[in-house]
């Protein structure tokens, strides 16, 4: 396979499919009926992507649109059904196995990915003693360190997680995370569950800590709002595949996508006299079923452009303009609006 | 325009094992018919437990300790259950934040519409079905008759709170609580249902208190705004002015810490530290210790300042002399 793209973190070509994981006996019913194969789930369809050593991906679609998976399989946590993730010019899994500590994943729920009976001391110092990354006598000190550097007093390092707010929660996860020294930071809703004041508390946290250890960042979010704030490059998803990919300034000024630009529209902004909502057009419709995706264009159904060559031919991911992917048959016409005002 | 639900000094407390917490603390406002408040706030800020009270919905060891709710005139503090049962649903309605908490999944969205119809009104089976039709047809479910007899699994989140909502509209009460009703769901199905609301609210004159920790999509919606922070209302007035020219210090940095109001990149003006516990408020203004404003002065509580018609709980409010010289 010749591959098409080079990046510090390179995704090439990947897919995953979610079989329904059938009994014995089921499988006998479907035989019987000559049902045929049993339905899958493609959750991730052909994605490919590269980002350059230092900058951050914002991954943002609605619920349902595989961002997550994409962001597991990056990180190592779920194999692809096909397809490849090499960071730095080595895979991150072989075999179905992860086979790096260089990357390392903040998860959306700090009530959930924290082990309540654990002191957060050592959650924070398992990883980096299990790997080797600090010697045990070492590990007091190493937690210390990067207590101190997410803004936690390190004499808090002996409590339990139900004895932390939900902010600082997330600082744990963030140097539990960081305590691996990785190369590539996955964080996968970070913010979407703490409160507007918290989560410009963490978000300033993740800026500073980004430029001072130099990160390669994949930021996942349905927020796009934090999206535009945090990253260079953002990859719009919608039902498994990527939509549209570039430059997070100029996609959220001119975007290229039927898609992004109706997501755009649907984003609620503080409007101060109510305006807003008269002119905003919500998209019609629901994501449609990833069991049984549309024909065609996955977005033509809800599409105010949709005509009927798109449910009948795919647009594939291609260049509407410099530094700019985008799979829809009017990408260029769509570019030509005029610009936005920003969200 | 007369006020259908007027609530004044509304106190609502719990009795823990470490105290008595005073989540609701003088909470003051009124409502004319038709009218869309906002009540903001953040987690713990007693928003929820406001739009309880309204219902009569805190159970023990919570209470309403004080105040008066007036719904068109009757009071509802001190109402025997009886007799608020009888207006719930039908005069003042709730939505809730997650539908698939609310609906009973054992039960076909037909059969519980029905049985929230004859909770207040004798109808034959055949007309309640009509009834639920045209409810679901309202707030644009598809094929309505047919999903009368879809149990609430099979509908998507958007769906099933567009049910919440028909559920709620059946004896078009006068107010409708609505509860983080667009939080769990997806930017494109919170701007569908953002528009439906207001729009049945604008064709069917019904009140409405939506309570949300979103000050955007609270924006688009509600002519006034409330403020909560730590049980207390800290400021109040319309829509547009609050949003545009705030006063509280807490209102300025909550709308400061959006990303919006920050170029990309660089950091945010963020609030330093957390709510208080309702349990360990500081003494006097509960906002003291995290404001870049305070001052001795704050170690009394300040009461609300009003003036035309907005009001603020605060003794260095933002913006006033700079609106005293444009005036």
């Amino acid at each position: 396979m010749s591959r098409r793209y080079e990046g510090y973190l390179t995704v090439d070509g990947v897919s995953k499919v979610f079989g329904a994981r059938l009994s014995a006996g089921d499988r006998f019913v479907r035989f019987l009926r000559r049902a045929g194969p049993a339905p899958s789930l493609r959750a991730v369809s052909d994605v490919s992507l590269s980002l350059p050593k230092g900058q951050t991906l914002g991954l943002v679609g609605e619920s349902g649109c595989g961002k997550s998976t994409l962001g597991r399989i990056i990180a190592g946590i779920y194999p692809p059904s096909s397809g490849t993730v090499t960071l730095d010019g080595e895979a991150v899994m072989e075999e179905g196995r992860k086979v790096t500590t260089d990357v390392q994943t903040v998860f959306q729920d700090p009530f959930a990915s924290l082990d309540p009976r654990m002191k957060v001391g050592d959650a924070v110092a398992e990883g980096p003693v299990a790997h080797g990354v600090v010697s045990r006598a070492g590990a007091r000190e190493h937690v210390s360190r990067w207590f101190a550097r997410v803004g936690l007093d390190p004499s808090l390092a002996g409590r339990y997680p139900h004895q932390f707010s939900g902010g600082q929660r997330q600082r744990i996860a963030i140097a539990r995370a960081l305590a691996m020294n990785p190369k590539l930071l996955i964080c996968d809703e970070p913010v979407a569950s703490l409160d507007v004041s918290i989560q410009a508390q963490v978000l300033n946290l993740f800026l500073e800590l980004r430029r001072e250890l130099d990160l390669t960042c994949v930021f996942i979010s349905h927020d796009l709002s934090v999206v535009r704030h945090v990253s260079d490059r953002v990859a719009v998803m919608y039902l498994g595949r990527i939509v549209e990919l570039g430059e997070t300034e100029r996609l959220f000024r001119r975007p290229a996508h039927p898609y992004t630009a109706a997501l755009l529209d649907s984003v609620p902004r503080i409007v101060a006299d109510g305006e807003a909502l008269v002119e905003m057009k919500p998209i019609e419709g629901e994501i449609p079923s990833p069991l049984d995706p549309p024909p065609g264009c996955h977005f033509a159904p809800r599409c105010p452009r949709a005509v009927a060559e798109c449910s009948v031919r795919a647009p594939l991911l291609r260049e509407p303009g410099p530094g700019r992917s985008a799979s829809c048959h009017f990408a260029e016409a769509q570019l030509a609006l005029p610009e936005r005002a920003i969200v | 325009m007369s006020a259908v639900l007027e609530v004044r000094g509304l106190r609502t407390e719990f009795l823990t094992a470490a105290g008595i917490l005073r989540a609701v603390d003088d909470i003051s406002f009124s409502l004319s018919a038709g009218e869309i408040i906002g009540l903001v706030g953040e987690s713990g800020s007693g928003k929820s437990v406001t739009g309880f009270s309204l219902l009569g919905l805190i159970d023990p060891p919570g209470r309403i300790a004080g105040g008066s709710v007036r719904l068109n005139g009757a009071e509802l503090v001190g109402m025997t259950p009886g007799e608020l049962r009888r207006r719930r649903g039908r005069e003042i309605a709730m939505i809730f934040q997650d539908p698939i908490a609310t609906l009973n999944p054992l039960l076909t969205v037909g059969q519980q519409m029905a049985m929230a119809l004859a909770a207040h009104e004798r109808v034959s089976t055949k007309a309640a079905a009509d009834r639920c039709t045209e409810a679901l047809a309202r707030v644009g479910i598809p094929s309505p008759r047919a999903r009368l007899s879809a149990y609430p699994h099979e509908f998507s989140g958007g769906m099933r709170q567009r049910v919440a909502i028909a559920i709620a509209l059946l004896h078009r009460p006068a107010v409708i609580v609505a509860d983080e009703p667009t939080t769990a769901l997806d930017v494109s199905i919170q701007a569908q249902i953002v528009a439906e609301m207001r729009s049945l609210a604008r064709e069917f004159g019904v009140a409405m208190i939506w309570i949300s920790h979103d000050l955007a999509v609270v924006s688009g919606l509600a002519s006034r705004i409330l403020v909560m922070y730590a049980g207390r209302i800290v400021e109040e007035g319309p829509a547009a002015r609050v949003l545009r020219d705030p006063r509280h210090p807490y209102t300025c940095g909550l709308l400061d810490s959006l990303p919006a109001a920050t170029a990309p990149g660089v950091p945010l003006r963020q609030i330093p530290g957390a709510m208080p516990s309702l349990l360990a408020l500081p003494p006097g203004c509960a906002f003291q210790p995290r404001c870049a404003c305070a001052t001795p002065d704050c170690a009394v509580a300040p009461e609300m300042t009003v003036e035309r018609d907005r009001s603020w709980r605060c003794f260095h409010p933002a913006g006033v002399a700079s609106e005293r010289v444009a005036s």
